[in-house]
């Protein structure tokens, strides 16, 4: 019997997750098909950059210039094996502009500003507002998923490049000014080593997609959350959880797409 | 419509993230480098380009005066035809050399041009008649191994 119960346990859990995969979907067609108000109220999207974009950009510098830093750090005790110390500059630059910049920006969003989406949301659903909205025959995708889903598209990849001119400007302060790497060969191997097209365009393409993963997936676990303190609070730890692995599963498939046969 | 404070913030924001995007296509990405003045055509057949790409870098004494735009091979010689734009303020004699070189150990690759002592220039489209192709490392290696035991026997 106890078997069975497992079995039953499982298969339920499978059910489950094909059903939530498809909700899932529909919900973010919705959202597409009902973005209209967050164009024509433009007002409502610059409200909801302001909570995601505005709001991380302090995590997003600050993390930016540390992992510059170390990159720089790390990179100059490993070139220094080769007296390569001069591809300083393109290394910190390619692994910031590549990956970096956007799979970090991308996590970062997701625990400040993909959370706080969830929980705000579904702390909504649970005082009933949405409900509410829905009695005034105002459509709640319309006009509360909508704006944060384009603000949050719109945010991501501002984020990345903010991410990824931080990282730079950390490693050339470790890299330059600390440890005394010559400045000019920084520059001109940073600059001869990233492509704008190759590099730094799919960089910006990687961290569009990153956003709309990210802001889909906090959207939607805030508005399936159940209405209760505990619901909430189990919606948010799942839009983290989620996101971060959905990012990296993305960044695997579009490096795969993007720097093959490179 | 109204200004507000959280308007200023957008905008800040929204600035401050195309100007990363600026930054990094220009002080980061090889954006400004590109050739913007007036260019002409020149060609060089090579043997072998090694690990030449387009867009690396034509030098002479050091400075750099062109970029590579297209390698091919060119089936009538089975050689490598490399074609470079080269800035017009930098006029070359016909016979100017053409060498694949190699910045530093770990370096790129790169067109080095050694002016020869010609009257005439080279014009648009004309070609460089005397080329030194990159140095593969395994010849030299294979070259070095067969003379030292060439001459041990």
């Amino acid at each position: 019997m106890a078997i069975v119960r497992s079995l039953r346990g499982i298969g339920k859990r499978v059910i489950n997750a094909v059903w939530r995969t498809g909700y899932g979907a529909r919900f973010f067609l919705m959202t597409l098909f009902y973005s209209g108000m967050s164009f024509r109220r433009f007002r409502l999207t610059v409200r909801e950059m302001f909570f995601s974009g505005v709001m991380s950009l302090i995590i997003i510098l600050v993390a930016g210039m540390f992992v510059g830093m170390v990159l720089g750090l790390q990179g100059y005790e490993t070139l220094k094996r080769y007296g390569s110390e001069s591809a300083l500059g393109s290394l910190v630059a390619l692994s910031l502009v590549r990956e970096l910049g956007p799979v970090l920006a991308a996590l970062l969003f997701a625990s400040r500003a993909g959370s706080a989406m969830t929980a705000e949301i579904g702390l909504m659903k649970a005082t009933e507002q949405i409900d509410a909205m829905e009695l005034m025959a105002v459509n709640p995708i319309a006009r509360v998923v909508a704006p944060r889903f384009w603000a949050g598209v719109i945010s991501m990849p501002l984020l990345a490049a903010m991410f990824s001119a931080m990282g730079v400007f950390g490693g050339y302060v470790v890299g330059v000014v600390l440890i005394g790497v010559d400045e000019g060969s920084f520059w001109s191997q940073m600059q001869s080593a990233v492509d704008f097209q190759h590099d730094v365009l799919n960089g910006v393409i990687k961290s569009f997609v990153f956003g709309v993963a990210v802001t889909v997936i906090s959207l939607f676990e805030g508005y399936d959350a159940p209405p209760t303190a505990e619901g909430v609070s189990g919606a948010t730890t799942r839009t983290v959880v989620q996101s971060s692995l959905v990012i990296l599963m993305l960044d695997f498939i579009l490096t795969a797409f993007m720097f093959r046969g490179d | 419509m109204e200004r507000t404070t959280l308007d200023l913030w957008v905008g800040a924001f929204v600035v401050a993230g195309i100007a990363a995007l600026v930054v990094l296509a220009l002080k980061v990405g090889n954006l400004s480098t590109y050739n913007v003045s007036d260019t002409y055509q020149l060609q060089a057949h090579f043997t072998n380009v090694g690990g030449l790409k387009p867009t690396a870098s034509i030098r002479s004494a050091g400075v750099l005066v062109g970029r590579v735009t297209s390698i091919v091979l060119d089936t009538d010689r089975y050689e490598a035809k490399v074609t470079m734009s080269i800035d017009k303020r930098y006029q070359f004699p016909k016979d100017t050399f053409a060498n694949i070189l190699t910045s530093g150990l770990l370096g790129e690759q790169y067109i080095g041009l050694i002016p020869g002592g010609d009257d005439k220039m080279l014009q648009n489209g004309d070609e460089f008649k005397k080329t030194q192709s990159a140095v593969v490392l395994e010849d030299l290696i294979g070259k070095f191994l067969y003379n030292s035991t060439d001459s041990k026997k």
